[in-house]
């Protein structure tokens, strides 16, 4: 466990905020274009997922039916969230072929690029989660209670006891991602004071409380993608002047000290299954330490 | 200070296993907890009001639950927008698909559309036949205000029904109140009532006098051992209990065994009870 190594000072110092505007070196360097691409091509991939999904009830264009969920693309592709099948099972329902078959395709997708690319690239609640880091480093908030980065974990094994024990899908009682993406495309009802919730809690209790410590859907892709072929190395270590921009806008800044620093292990892979893979590192460092590969790069330059 | 390293080093190792536990504790303690609170706010909360209703083939209230994934690719294939998703605040599972007959009632598609649509089973494919579907049952609840039961011949439900004749009859009553006049009473028949809602839907008055409403709340239900002794009967082909012993029946002596009709302008024999507590004569004369 590398979470009660005595708080260095560069990772504390980014848990509590201490840098509150990541990447100004970077823009200064590289231009802003270039300090954004990653974020760019994320917001991209996540607003153009969520119009596929809104041209159907906007205008009548029916490429995609249904929500995040389970989905059905031009009337052949089917495709489900592993996750909420899992509950399903748990709560002791065997769903149909078409439901196990979406669910077996966006499996393997996520198993063989990378779990939480789901988070980074895919799920409306990161917008929220990124806003609300985005503004806690702006204003400077600090402290609040985070819980343990563990939480999730357990979470996601409860929200499966919890399913099986009453018989019915749990975590889609409270689900702020679903909540969001299917508020956006049925109607919100009060369905907006979860999200608000989330990016209150965000905000004020928690830095990066949601995504990286309780969300149990981000931790059931985390779990999927442990093995994943698309990561995330940091081959120009030599070149870190530990300006600590990646550690303040990593969502998982736990997750870089072992590649970067060559804690625990000697490659620069970032290979722990918390990374997102949303390239914000690479964004930010002014001198191009991250670069996205494989997990079989070892290389370092 | 410390003379043997040894156990400074190991000391400081419990303190880090001791810190890693707790730790541990915390956050599977925080877990258990919120995943606990889901669990009760989701049983609080499946509880359904009586006027949604779930589209049809839907699983039984509590494995639809375990089975829908709240997609709405059912709503979606819903051609007459009858099937919308729960949001929160409505007081419906969030998510999951329902209709209110008195806004917009099921027409009973032939293909069920919504049922095809289901990726999941939450909506039963063994459904074929949309007269087989139970989406509730219409119940004639106020017969006060009821225009068929008022004397009047509306008969909207009636007509409306896709079922006509077979979920909604009009039964022939005696009207007591003209005393020469005919009711004609909207009768709903649970064995070939859908509860698709056209009925509720086409009431004509300003809320309506027939509901459809869940099975639970709709209908009584026998015990296990009662049995209709007519329809044994009939199905024995006489009765099963032999030729009965007739006994003369008080206050109708000289009648046929069984017939105790009161005929016209003739009480049946009545004495009018002593006022209480006058002595322990109970009234009754052989
Ligand atoms: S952790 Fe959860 S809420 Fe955050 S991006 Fe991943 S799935 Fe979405
Ligand atoms: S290490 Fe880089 S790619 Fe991974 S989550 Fe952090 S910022 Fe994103
Ligand atoms: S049978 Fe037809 S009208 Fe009724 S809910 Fe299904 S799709 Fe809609
Ligand atoms: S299609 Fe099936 S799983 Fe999806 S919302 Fe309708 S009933 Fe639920
Ligand atoms: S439509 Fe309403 S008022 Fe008319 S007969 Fe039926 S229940 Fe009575």
């Amino acid at each position: 466990m590398n979470t009660h190594a005595p708080a260095s000072s560069i990772r504390g110092a980014a848990r509590i905020g201490a840098v509150a505007r990541p990447g100004a070196e970077a823009v200064e360097v590289k231009g802003w274009l270039k300090a954004h691409k990653w974020l760019l091509l994320r917001r991209f991939s996540q607003l153009s997922i969520l119009l596929l999904f809104l041209i159907g009830p906007w205008f009548g264009l029916w490429l995609v039916k249904g929500n995040l969920s389970s989905s059905l693309t031009l009337g052949v592709l089917p495709l489900t969230d592993p996750f909420v099948l899992l509950q399903s099972i748990a709560a002791g329902h065997p769903p149909y072929r078409e439901a196990v078959l979406g669910g077996g395709i966006v499996l393997a997708f996520y198993l063989l690029l990378g779990g939480r690319l789901f988070c980074s690239w895919v799920c409306p609640i990161n917008i929220v989660t990124d806003a609300a880091a985005w503004l806690r480093r702006r204003l400077g908030i600090k402290g609040g209670k985070t819980p343990h980065a563990d939480t999730r974990y357990w979470l996601l094994g409860f929200t499966l006891v919890a399913s099986f024990a009453t018989g019915g899908i749990a975590w889609e009682w409270v689900n702020p991602v679903s909540m969001l993406h299917r508020g956006l495309i049925f109607g919100f009802g009060l369905s907006w004071g979860i999200v608000i919730g989330v990016f209150l809690y965000d905000l004020l209790l928690a830095s990066r409380g949601w995504c990286g410590h309780v969300c149990p859907m981000g931790a059931f892709y985390g779990l999927v993608g442990k093995t994943a072929l698309l990561r995330v190395t940091a081959d120009k270590r030599s070149t870190c002047n530990d300006c600590m921009d990646c550690f303040a806008v990593c969502p998982e800044p736990q997750v870089i000290r072992p590649a970067l620093k060559a804690v625990g292990q000697s490659h620069p892979v970032i290979l722990d299954k918390d990374c997102t893979s949303c390239g914000r590192c690479i964004d930010v460092c002014s001198k191009d330490v991250f670069r996205l590969t494989t997990r079989f790069d070892r290389s370092e330059s | 200070m410390n003379k043997h390293p040894e156990t400074s080093a190991s000391s400081k190792g419990a303190t880090a296993r001791r810190r890693f536990l707790k730790e541990m504790a915390g956050a599977a303690g925080g877990a258990c907890l919120l995943s606990l609170g889901v669990g009760l706010y989701g049983s609080e909360a499946s509880a359904r009001p009586a006027a949604a209703l779930r589209p049809p083939g839907a699983l039984e209230e509590s494995d639809f639950l375990a089975a829908c994934v709240r997609c709405g690719l059912c709503v979606r294939d819903c051609p007459f927008d009858t099937l919308k998703l729960s949001r929160l605040g409505d007081n419906v599972a969030t998510g999951t698909p329902y209709f209110e007959a008195r806004s917009i009632a099921c027409e009973m598609c032939d293909d069920i559309p919504c049922v095809k649509a289901c990726p999941t089973g939450a909506l039963d494919r063994e459904l074929t036949d949309i007269r087989k579907a139970r989406m509730g049952l219409a119940v004639l609840i106020d017969q006060e205000t009821c225009l068929n039961f008022l004397g009047l011949r509306c008969d909207v439900c009636y007509r409306v029904c896709p079922a006509i004749d077979e979920a909604i009859t009009l039964e022939l009553v005696h009207n007591p109140r003209s005393d020469r006049h005919a009711m004609l009473l909207p009768t709903v028949h649970s064995d070939a009532c859908t509860g698709c809602g056209k009925c509720e839907k086409s009431c004509v008055l300003p809320e309506a006098a027939i509901k459809v409403l869940p099975f639970k709340l709709a209908q009584g239900k026998s015990a296990e051992h009662y049995r209709k002794g007519w329809e044994e009967k009939e199905a024995a082909g006489g009765s099963l209990i032999g030729e009965q012993e007739q006994l003369p029946m008080r206050g109708l002596e000289g009648r046929a065994y069984g017939d105790t009709r009161v005929d016209q302008g003739q009480t049946p024999p009545y004495t009018p009870p002593k006022a209480p507590g006058s002595d322990l004569d109970s009234g009754w004369k052989p």
